[in-house]
Parts: C-alpha cells; sequence; structure tokens
C-alpha cells in the first residue's frame, strides 16, 4: 500500500478520455496515469502508486525538510560549543 | 533518483537519531500502522539507532495481512474456475488461506497473473472478451483510487468481462480500535504518510483529542521516520497530543480531493473482519450499488466458501502490537517464510516475515529460542 | 486412413519460414537445418565431420596434472532476445562461467535445441548465429549438437541445452575449506543488470539509458585474477536468486559469517530505480556476466587491480568480508548504520505493492 516512487512528468497525453503521461524515475520511464493529478504539468515531480500518481511533491516543502536536517546539523554544533564553554568556565553568550 | 537518495543520508540519520536520544527522558510506544513503515524500519535497521526509552510497536499497517481468509479462499475458488484469469499484486500470491495459496493453484493449472496496476486487469479483459478477467483489489487507501478508477473505466468502456474482488481497509478505524483494545499500550502514532497523500490529514484531529494521542504524519526514507519518530518524542515529552505533518512535501491537510471524489462515487463503508483482529466497524470498503455488477463476490457467487486458520497462528496479536513476532512459540519453527500459518509471515512488511528476513532472533523475553531451528539455508 | 506423423517433405529448407515436425525427424529436413541454420553458425572442423560423436583429443591439455571439469545448464528464458543479448549467449556464457568458477578455461561445448513447431525458422537462425559468435568470443568451440521438435503448444518457442568441457590447469585449489576469517568478499561489477533487462521487457518499462543484460564469458577475467592470486579461495556466479543466494551458499559451504557493506554495494542508477518501482530487491536479481570471489585479505588489493583492468571487471569492488561470528549467515550494514540478515531468497522474487 505504500511503495510509491517519486518521478519526473515528461510528457502528458489524453488516452480515451483519461489523461496519461511518461514519468521518469531516475533514468526508468513509464507510463503513469495522471487521472488524480489534474494539474500537473511537465516537469513537475509526482508521487506514483501502482500505476498513478497520486501526489504532486512540493518542491519548497522539500527544501525547508532538507534545510530542517542541515539546521539540526548546526544546532547539535552549537550546543556542543556552548556545552565546552560552560565547562571552561566561560559565561554564556 | 531525486527525492528518494536525500532522505537516506547517514550522517543525518545519526544526527536525528542523537537528537530523540537527547529529548528522550521516560519510556514511550509509538506505532506505525502501515507495513511500508515496517519493511523501511526493519530493512534499514532505524529502530537500531533509537534509544531504549522509544519502543516501536509495529500496527496493523500491512493489508495483505489482514486481508480476512475468507477473502483468500474466495479469491482461490474464483481463480481455479475455468475461463478465469485471476489477476492479482505479487504481495498477495503467497498469503495462506484455509489449504491453498495463489501460487499452488496457478501451479494446479489455474490462470493466475501478477499485475503492477489494476489498469494492466482492464487491458487483459480488453484483450480477452472470452475469459472473465478479475482483479484482487486490496490495499488501504493509498490503493483505493486506483482500483476505483479501474472499475470506473470498466463501466465507461461497457466491460462486461471484468470484476473486482474488493477488501479495501481503512486506517483511522484501526487507529481507533487499537486505543480502544485492552491492554493497549500505544502512546502515539506515526500516520502512513501516502494514505494521508490520498485522504489528507482532517481524518486525525478527532482521534488524537479523543484518546490523547499525537499522531504524526511520516514518510518511508530513513530520514522521514526518524524526523516522524522525532516530532513525535517532542509532543509526548511536551505533553502535547497534536497532528502534525511530518511528511508535508507529498501530503496536504485536505488529500487528494479529485481521488476521494471518485472513491466516494465508487465504494461504499462496510464493516470489516481484520484477520487476526476480529470485526472493526465501518472499516472497510465494498463497491458502491451503482457497480454492483463489477462485483466479483456477486459475479461468482461464492458467499458460501468458509475458512479456517492455524489454531497455532497468533498472527492477530502481532498485529495488535501485543506480541513481537520472535515471541509467538512458532515463529521459525512451524513457522516460516516457506510455511507460513499466518499472512504476517508471508507478507513482505508482515511483522513476523521482517523480524525473520532481518534477523531478530533473539526475543527479549525468557524462553524464545536465541535462533530458529529452521535457520535461513539452502 | 492415412497417417502423416513422421512424413518429411523432400522440398529445400527455403520453402519453409517456419519449423515443422520433420526438422526433428532425423532425415533430409534435419539435415537440412544442420546444414543451413547451425553449421554457419557454429562450423569449426571437430563438427563439421557431422559424426554421431565427437572424439576430442585432450592428452596435452591434461598432461602435468591438469584436470577436466564439466558442466551443464538448460536455457528457458523469456523473451528469448532482449536488450544485450538473446538466450543463444546466455547458453554459451551461463556454461563457460559455470567452468571458469572451478578455474576451467573451456574447451568444447555441445548444443541441444527443443523447438516448437511453428518457430520461425529465421529466429532460429539468429540464434544460432548468436552463439556462434559467442562461442567465438568465449575461446570455445561447439562440436557436437542435437535437434528435437515438439508439437505446437508444447514449448516455449525454444529451449537450448549446452554441456561444457573445460580444463582445470594443475595446482589450482578453489574451494570452500579455504576459506578464512578476514577473507575479502569482492564483486566483478554492478548487480542486478540481466535481471532486470529481462523485467523491463515484461513490464513494458522503457530506460533513457538502456538496462542491458551484463551476459559476458568470464573465463579470460578468472585467468587475470588467478594469475595474480593462485590462492583465491572460490568463485561463484550469481545468475537465478541473484547476490544473496550465492553469499548465502558461500556462507553455508564455509561455515563462516560473511558481513557486506550495504554503501558498498555496486548497482547501476537505472537499475537501482527499475527495482525500487517494482519494489524488488537488487541482491536477489540475477546476473548472467558478474562474478563473486572471495579472496585472501593481503591479496585483495591487488586482485582489484587485475580485474579493472580487464573489460569484464572494470566496475570490480569489494563488498564485504569474511567473519567468524554468525556462522553460516549473510549480514549486511546498512547505509545509515543499522544491521540485518540478508536470507536465502525463498524463490522467483514478486513484484510488490506494499
Amino acid at each position: 500500500m505504500c511503495l510509491a516512487v517519486p518521478g519526473r512528468v515528461e510528457s502528458i497525453r489524453e488516452e480515451q478520455g483519461t489523461r496519461m503521461g511518461r514519468v521518469n524515475f531516475g533514468g526508468v520511464v513509464k507510463d503513469v496515469c495522471l487521472a488524480y493529478l489534474p494539474d500537473v504539468a511537465v516537469g513537475d515531480y509526482t508521487i506514483v502508486h501502482v500505476g498513478f500518481a497520486i501526489s504532486k511533491i512540493d518542491e519548497a516543502s522539500a527544501r525547508a525538510t532538507l534545510q530542517t536536517f542541515a539546521d539540526l546539523g548546526l544546532l547539535e554544533e552549537g550546543l556542543a560549543e556552548l556545552r565546552e564553554g560552560e565547562a571552561a568556565g566561560e559565561p554564556a553568550p | 533518483m531525486k527525492h528518494l537518495a536525500e532522505y537516506r543520508d547517514a550522517d543525518t540519520a545519526h544526527r536525528l537519531a542523537a537528537e530523540i536520544r537527547r529529548i528522550a527522558t521516560r519510556p514511550w510506544a509509538i506505532m506505525e500502522v502501515c507495513g511500508g513503515q515496517t519493511h523501511s524500519i526493519i530493512r534499514n535497521g532505524v529502530d537500531q539507532l533509537l534509544p531504549p526509552e522509544v519502543e516501536l510497536i509495529h500496527g496493523p499497517g500491512c493489508p495483505v495481512c489482514v486481508t480476512p481468509l475468507e477473502t483468500i479462499d474466495r479469491a482461490l475458488a474464483i481463480a481455479a474456475r475455468p475461463g478465469v484469469i485471476f489477476c492479482s499484486f505479487g504481495d498477495m500470491l503467497r498469503v495462506p488461506g484455509s489449504r491453498d495459496n495463489l501460487f499452488a493453484v496457478k501451479a494446479a493449472g489455474a490462470d493466475v497473473r501478477v499485475v503492477y496496476s489494476p489498469l494492466d486487469a482492464v487491458k487483459l479483459a480488453h484483450a480477452h472478451p472470452d475469459r472473465e478477467v478479475v482483479f484482487l483489489a486490496i490495499g488501504f487507501e493509498t490503493t483505493a483510487p486506483a482500483n476505483a478508477l479501474a472499475v470506473k473505466l470498466a463501466q465507461q468502456q461497457g466491460l462486461r468481462n471484468f470484476s473486482m474482488l474488493v477488501s479495501h481497509v481503512l486506517v483511522p478505524p484501526a487507529i481507533e480500535a487499537i486505543m480502544r483494545s485492552p491492554g493497549n499500550r500505544v502512546n502515539a502514532f506515526l500516520a502512513a504518510g501516502h494514505v494521508c497523500s490520498v485522504m489528507g490529514t482532517w481524518q486525525y484531529p478527532p482521534l488524537a483529542e479523543r484518546f490523547g494521542v499525537p499522531i504524526v504524519v511520516t514518510g518511508f526514507e530513513p530520514l522521514d521516520l526518524l524526523e516522524g519518530i522525532r516530532r513525535t518524542v517532542v509532543q509526548l515529552e511536551q505533553g502535547r497530543h497534536e497532528v502534525e505533518n511530518a511528511y508535508a512535501r507529498v501530503v496536504s491537510q485536505r488529500g487528494n480531493e479529485a481521488a476521494q471524489a471518485v472513491l466516494g462515487e465508487v465504494f461504499a463503508p462496510v464493516d470489516r473482519a481484520w484477520r487476526g483482529i476480529g470485526v472493526i466497524p465501518a472499516s472497510g470498503w465494498r463497491l458502491a450499488d451503482a457497480y454492483r455488477d463489477f462485483d466479483a463476490e456477486i459475479r461468482f457467487d461464492v458467499s458460501g466458501v468458509t475458512a479456517a486458520e492455524s489454531p497455532l497462528c497468533r498472527s492477530g496479536e502481532v498485529l495488535r502490537g501485543t506480541l513481537k513476532p520472535n515471541q509467538c512459540p512458532a515463529f521459525g519453527t512451524e513457522c516460516t517464510p516457506r510455511t507460513p500459518l499466518g499472512a504476517t509471515m508471508v507478507s513482505s512488511e508482515g511483522a513476523c516475515a521482517a523480524y525473520y528476513h532481518f534477523g531478530r532472533f533473539a526475543a527479549p523475553a525468557a524462553g524464545a529460542a536465541a535462533f530458529p531451528q529452521d535457520s535461513p539455508r539452502p | 486412413m492415412i497417417d502423416i506423423t513422421g512424413f518429411a517433405c523432400p522440398a529445400p529448407l527455403r520453402d519453409y519460414p517456419h519449423v515443422v515436425m520433420g526438422h526433428g525427424g532425423g532425415g533430409a529436413l534435419s539435415r537440412d537445418l544442420i546444414e543451413h541454420v547451425f553449421l554457419p553458425a557454429f562450423s569449426n572442423p571437430l563438427l563439421d565431420g557431422l559424426g554421431d560423436s565427437t572424439v576430442l583429443d585432450l592428452a596435452a591439455d591434461l598432461a602435468g596434472g591438469g584436470r577436466l571439469a564439466i558442466s551443464t545448464d538448460s536455457y528457458v528464458v523469456r523473451p528469448l532476445f532482449f536488450p544485450g543479448g538473446s538466450i543463444g549467449d546466455l547458453a554459451v556464457n551461463g556454461t563457460v562461467n559455470d567452468l571458469a568458477m572451478s578455474g576451467a578455461r573451456p574447451c568444447a561445448l555441445t548444443a541441444g535445441f527443443i523447438v516448437e513447431e511453428g518457430f520461425p525458422l529465421g529466429e532460429l537462425a539468429e540464434i544460432a548465429r548468436l552463439m556462434g559468435r559467442a562461442a567465438a568470443a568465449a575461446g570455445v568451440r561447439i562440436v557436437t549438437g542435437d535437434t528435437k521438435v515438439v508439437e505446437r503448444g508444447h514449448g516455449d518457442g525454444v529451449y537450448i541445452n549446452t554441456a561444457g568441457l573445460g580444463i582445470v590447469p594443475p595446482g589450482l585449489g578453489l574451494g570452500a575449506e579455504a576459506i578464512r576469517g578476514g577473507d575479502a568478499v569482492i564483486a566483478s561489477g554492478t548487480l542486478g543488470d540481466h535481471g532486470m533487462a529481462i523485467m523491463s521487457v515484461r513490464e513494458g518499462l522503457a530506460f533513457e539509458a538502456e538496462i542491458a543484460s551484463d551476459t559476458a564469458p568470464l573465463y579470460g577475467l578468472v585467468a587475470a585474477m588467478l594469475a595474480t592470486c593462485p590462492a583465491i579461495r572460490l568463485l561463484r556466479d550469481p545468475t537465478r536468486g541473484g547476490v544473496a543466494t550465492s553469499l548465502n551458499e558461500i556462507a553455508t559451504l564455509g561455515g563462516v559469517g560473511l558481513e557486506i557493506e550495504e554503501r558498498a554495494i555496486p548497482v547501476r542508477p537505472a537499475v537501482a530505480a527499475a527495482c525500487e518501482i517494482l519494489g524488488l530487491d537488487p541482491l536477489q536479481v540475477a546476473n548472467e556476466g558478474k562474478l563473486l570471489a572471495i579472496v585472501p585479505a593481503e591479496a585483495a588489493a591487488a586482485v582489484l587491480a587485475a580485474m579493472r583492468a580487464h573489460v569484464h571487471g572494470r566496475d570490480a569492488v569489494a563488498i564485504g568480508r569474511v567473519v567468524d561470528r554468525h556462522p553460516r549467515m549473510v549480514v549486511m550494514r546498512t547505509a545509515i548504520g543499522g544491521t540485518r540478515v540478508i536470507p536465502m531468497p525463498l524463490g522467483e522474487q514478486l513484484p510488490r505493492i506494499c
């Protein structure tokens, strides 16, 4: 139920009234039904499950998530510095 | 692959795990209700990075595991009928019915075909107008839109030789059943990311409120899982119980409304028996009356098929999270992937199969063997 | 009533675009098939005599302690033609590689065909041509063969069996007993190419950069490896069941544990992506031009260098080591630092949705 993979929409067409697309998953191109994403455009990334695109990937949100992870590293370093500083008797900033 | 590889970074995984270690001060039990998440956790060893305070309980999130035994037996009965082309996702082929499984029925001469998408089954129906094509439509809300569109297209295209055996199950009623069951230890839930990409998150606030549990929508890659767990622990430590979305790049509050509209048209709620758990009210979907013509259970009249579960199998307790697979006396002995007693050992993401394949043989409780007698050997 | 089974029409081959029962009957039609399809593709002095059997003179090869290796395999692949090769290529390379895993230089192959009535002769000729070409590339001759025809519906187009004879040079001691804790586990290149090339045809996946089968004859690579390190412990070719099967076989035969680094496992991005889509594990996918080698730790660097200098070992890499822990079990260190067991695959891997 959960095996859904991200892919980039390369082309869109109508097939007997159903919206279909060619989607590129890291170099593998497959036909995908786009009926559930009426607003999706070429170049968008989608999540595909059993041959159907069920969600568009929000690039801004993805960047924000990755930034959170990056900040976590900085936060950790900041905390470590703080602890070292306290241990050395320096005043907290 | 873009939007996948970034969420597997080892350094970030360790930093997230360290952060969870830093903030967890008391024991917490978190349940994921998604077999795909269970599979990813065990396959990547995500739970091994967590501090001892944070316990992951694997919930009944595997639609293959919870498909009622009767449905499997009915599938087998239909597949064995001459002239039938029986189509199924690969996951279902080895699930044991009362006696056989689809693989065995195929070996005995039935035309059983693995399909990647329900649309492949519709194509087969067009290609073989003289045969009856039946599709086994299982899954949670993630898979339901695909199955719904397949049957809608079949109706639009006037296909007379296509039908579906439907056994869809829903997540929110499962969460409710878990929280109401005696002996429940769950403090919080990771909600299934792809289920929510379809259904949105709007169904979960009433559950969080009613049961006082944080519910964090979580993805599937190691970093997504760790981030979902981290946010859950933050809420637990702060005494909050809210719905949070840790998979925002894919999930929105409203979900996929085009899909929900078709689901509402094609399916109707029904009480569903979950294998190993029992009947959970309004926890399943059947074909709506307008689509009854495509219901394989009616077309093939298999309602008389009854089922008999193995008395040794304790899948239900595993699915409810009250028993770990390696605490079951049959684990690794009578029950192995080659000779499964229940669905949790067959499905690639059933907890028992995951524990077996990924070597979780040492049980915390005394009395369980450190290694099974039937260890994986040629 | 006239019984026409076994009737062999004397008209020449070119009048029949498809294989008929008579082609397996041993008479003029069979002779036609041999002369017009197989001989042009396989011709060599040993075969051209067309005796009931072929006599080989191996005295020189076996002098001084050389030993004979023998192997057989049957090829039933669907589809018959796929990106990177055909059933003909597999039929030659598969058996050549089985011999090579014992350190044997291939010296002769047999080829038996079971053809379904109605199979296009043009395709049979093409398969034969590709087999002849593969044999030449592998430095081996097809010295005897057989053809049978079965009724329409009783075959899958064509099945091929090849048996191979090879010479193991004196002094070679490949065997699981030689495996020691600390030995390196080396893979000769990217994993999963063949199985995914086949799967892609079946599942209608298209590839930007095409995934092709890796079918290749490996004796040349093996010879280069053994020249560098005669003390290589064991060689294995991970065909059906993939690397997961071979690693478990090695662990069991040697009574040792194996530890594999997930991050070291070489997989082409397109193969990885195809596996993601279908829910398959690259470790369980078949390879037809790769080998696994267990090598003494101190020789690993030199063996890798020799492999990378060879056309069939360019992407060779160490993927793990033999350990004294968890005997007969293969354990993987995951990319994020967890551990899990790589189990012996049960049977055919099926695409999954969960």
